[in-house]
């Protein structure tokens, strides 16, 4: 059927905004695989631990999902770097399959250890404005998903920062491109590595705090998105900070119409339908320089 | 010191009266066990908790009244069993229960819990009540122990079409078109077909059904078609979250049709609803399980459980009633015996009147209470009311929705 041209652009805006949440989760995902090489299967795990801290932040100290962004991105930063550096790092010997395998088990006890302490029910956060919409001409936004959507651009400018004008930046890009070369001019690669777990577990701990005022949480919740994620770094290209940003954006635009016409059961398809269609014909990604 | 010389025939014929002892001991027991099973954990969770509450509150009614008067007055002691929201669950409550030697079980909340554990009930001729499960196989199989006071999905979906065929006709027919909304499990899209086939030929035309996942991430584009649609009528049929999510995303949008119309909704008949989200939940209309309004038990009743602090909700009227059948069958049975109460429980009679449903005279056929019938709610500011039939409604519907 046709839709009238207001509530196409209002399913737009909608992908968009969702879209940009996707872009955050599927940035951590990318990076990691930029740096370390590895698809990172700890990913979903540790978005729903994040979604969890945030939830107990609100609970335990009242402090607002927002509020909580910056103090929980710089915990999961130490957690992240911890785990690398401790867990990870030191378990797979130096070998990248043992690696993925780690991130694996770590999901696993992660998950399991969420539903030991908080079961299985979903539990929501009941916040004023979680239901506050802005008005734009004809189509009307979440607030949430807005200031999601806000927050995304800036986190991703921060990282565009930081990895074109700081030392630590630079020394992100040189491990990426040649591990050997790097270590040979005095930059420490298994610091660097954790420094990049770090970025992405804080990536994490961001999106959580800009899901949770709209969104519930359960001890798998996590895969739910980094399915979504994991598509978007293939559309993207593995490793491309923008890419993952950009195909966050065009992935939420492609959910949310083909939720429009498809109805929300098989919405999903066209999700699915593009990573497909990516692997076939431009296996590196939109902007994958390297395969 | 002297002996009792006892000979053989003696012995003999003292033999039966002595076996005999323990089953006259078995007649006069000391508390009737009443096993009770309800998810009180998992996804079913807050069912389970109102479903024990309701039995609770008819087992402290019961004795308090002097316990089964039929048996000397020996009070009703609850065995209970947690299902953890899975049919596994409930038929391992079944077996402990079975070695704990309840007389009865009542409960299981969810149709495949009440399928699994009345089946499994049945292997000892164990009597088993159903509270809710609505699936119309539970009395289809042929399970003489399986008895449901309330009414099943058929019975369910039948009153939901004639009763908004009556509400509607009655405002003068301002609703002529529908959407339906419904969750693409199984419960939901029965549902859906059913109004697919059935809506058309009471005059309705139905201009699209929406499916959506449980759980859902976002029910914004189903609002946008809804709002492309403009029906007259929204029909969901959708579990507690997506219901809430729903009516919050079309009160958000802006999306006002002439009626929402529930058939055996999560949330449309639940008072925490009702008191967490007021403005989404105003006027929204249900064809659900609901206590008779204009019965004083049911209005005491309701405040003992708000006295605890909970909502009313419908799992504890028809847990409460779904004893209540017990206790007037062991009466009637006027012995502690599984056969004897399945056989009490089978003949129960218009003359059972301690139950707070708004049912017709009680008849059983195959297990099915042929006077279970739903109501039609409507919750209106902040309380939900019973609109229809007349006969049991403490208010007027408001319908069609204007403003």
């Amino acid at each position: 059927m046709g839709y009238p041209p207001e509530i196409l652009l209002e399913a737009v805006a909608n992908g968009l905004l969702m879209g940009a949440v996707y872009g955050l989760v599927a940035l951590g995902l990318t990076l990691v695989y930029g740096v370390l090489h590895i698809i990172n299967f700890a990913h979903g795990a540790l978005l729903t631990l994040a979604m969890y801290a945030a939830y107990v932040a609100h609970g335990a100290f009242g402090l607002d999902p927002y509020a909580a962004m910056v103090p929980l991105a710089g915990l999961f930063f130490v957690l992240g770097y911890l785990v690398q550096r401790l867990v990870i790092g030191p378990a797979s010997r130096g070998d990248d399959s043992n690696m993925l395998l780690v991130t694996l088990g770590l999901s696993i006890i992660i998950e399991n250890a969420m539903l030991a302490i908080f079961r299985s029910d979903t539990m929501t956060l009941r916040l004023p404005y979680a239901m506050s919409m802005v008005e734009m001409g004809d189509v009307l936004l979440s607030l949430p998903r807005l200031i999601g959507f806000g927050v995304t651009l800036l986190v991703a400018l921060l990282l565009f920062v930081l990895m074109t004008r700081t030392d630590t930046g630079r020394a992100i890009r040189a491990v990426a491109k040649e591990r050997t070369g790097a270590a040979l001019v005095g930059i420490d690669v298994a610091h660097i590595y954790a420094v990049t777990f770090g970025i992405g577990t804080a990536c994490l701990a961001i999106a959580a705090c800009l899901l949770l005022p709209s969104f519930y949480v359960s001890p798998r919740v996590g895969n739910a998105f980094v399915l979504v994620a994991f598509t978007i770094v293939v559309l993207g290209g593995m490793g491309s900070v923008t890419g993952a940003l950009l195909g966050g954006l065009f992935i939420g635009v492609v959910e949310s119409l083909s939720g429009l016409y498809f109805g929300d059961s098989l919405g999903q398809i066209g999700i699915f339908l593009i990573f497909i269609l990516v692997l076939l014909l431009r296996p590196t990604g939109l902007f994958g320089a390297r395969a | 010191m002297s002996q009792i010389a006892l000979s053989r025939r003696q012995a003999l014929l003292a033999a039966p009266v002595l076996l005999s002892a323990p089953s006259i001991a078995q007649a006069q027991p000391r508390a009737i066990k009443l096993g009770i099973i309800q998810p009180v954990t998992g996804a079913l969770a807050q069912d389970g908790e109102y479903g024990r509450i309701g039995a609770e509150l008819a087992i402290a009614d019961i004795n308090a009244g002097g316990g089964i008067k039929a048996l000397g007055g020996v009070p009703i002691e609850m065995v209970f069993g947690d299902a953890r929201s899975t049919p596994d669950g409930g038929v391992a409550e079944v077996e402990k229960m079975q070695a704990e030697g309840v007389l009865a079980i009542v409960g299981g909340f969810a149709s495949p819990i009440c399928l699994a554990a009345s089946q499994a009930a049945s292997r000892y001729d164990l009597p088993y009540i159903v509270d809710v499960g609505v699936s119309d196989q539970i009395v289809t199989r042929g399970l003489t122990n399986t008895f449901r006071f309330g009414p099943g999905f058929g019975t369910v979906t039948a009153s939901a079409l004639d009763n908004l065929v009556a509400i509607n006709d009655a405002a003068g027919k301002p609703s002529r078109t529908a959407v339906i909304v419904h969750e693409d499990g199984l419960f939901g899209s029965g549902m859906a077909r059913l109004l697919n086939a059935e809506l058309p030929k009471r005059g309705f035309q139905v201009l699209e059904t929406i499916s959506h996942p449980t759980p859902s991430r976002d029910m914004s584009n189903v609002a946008l078609r809804i709002r492309a649609l403009n029906p007259d009528l929204i029909i969901p049929s959708s579990y507690y979250a997506e219901f809430v999510l729903l009516s919050q995303t079309l009160q958000q949008r802006r999306i006002r049709p002439k009626g929402i119309y529930c058939i055996l909704n999560g949330a449309a008949s639940n008072f925490r609803f009702v008191r967490e989200f007021p403005e989404a939940a105003n006027l929204v209309m249900d064809c659900n399980h609901w206590a008779d309004p204009r019965k004083a038990k049911t209005a005491e009743l309701r405040r003992r459980v708000e006295a605890q602090g909970r909502f009313w909700l419908y799992n504890v009227p028809l847990n409460y009633s779904a004893v209540m059948l017990f206790a007037d069958a062991l009466e009637r049975a006027g012995r502690a015996d599984r056969g004897a109460l399945i056989q009490a429980l089978a003949a129960t009679g218009a003359g059972f009147d301690s139950h707070i449903m708004p049912y017709g005279p009680t008849q059983f056929v195959n297990g099915q209470n042929q006077g279970g019938k739903p109501v039609n709610t409507q919750v209106q500011n902040g309380d939900i009311k019973v609109i229809f039939p007349r006969d049991f409604a403490d208010a007027q519907p408001v319908y069609p929705v204007t403003g």
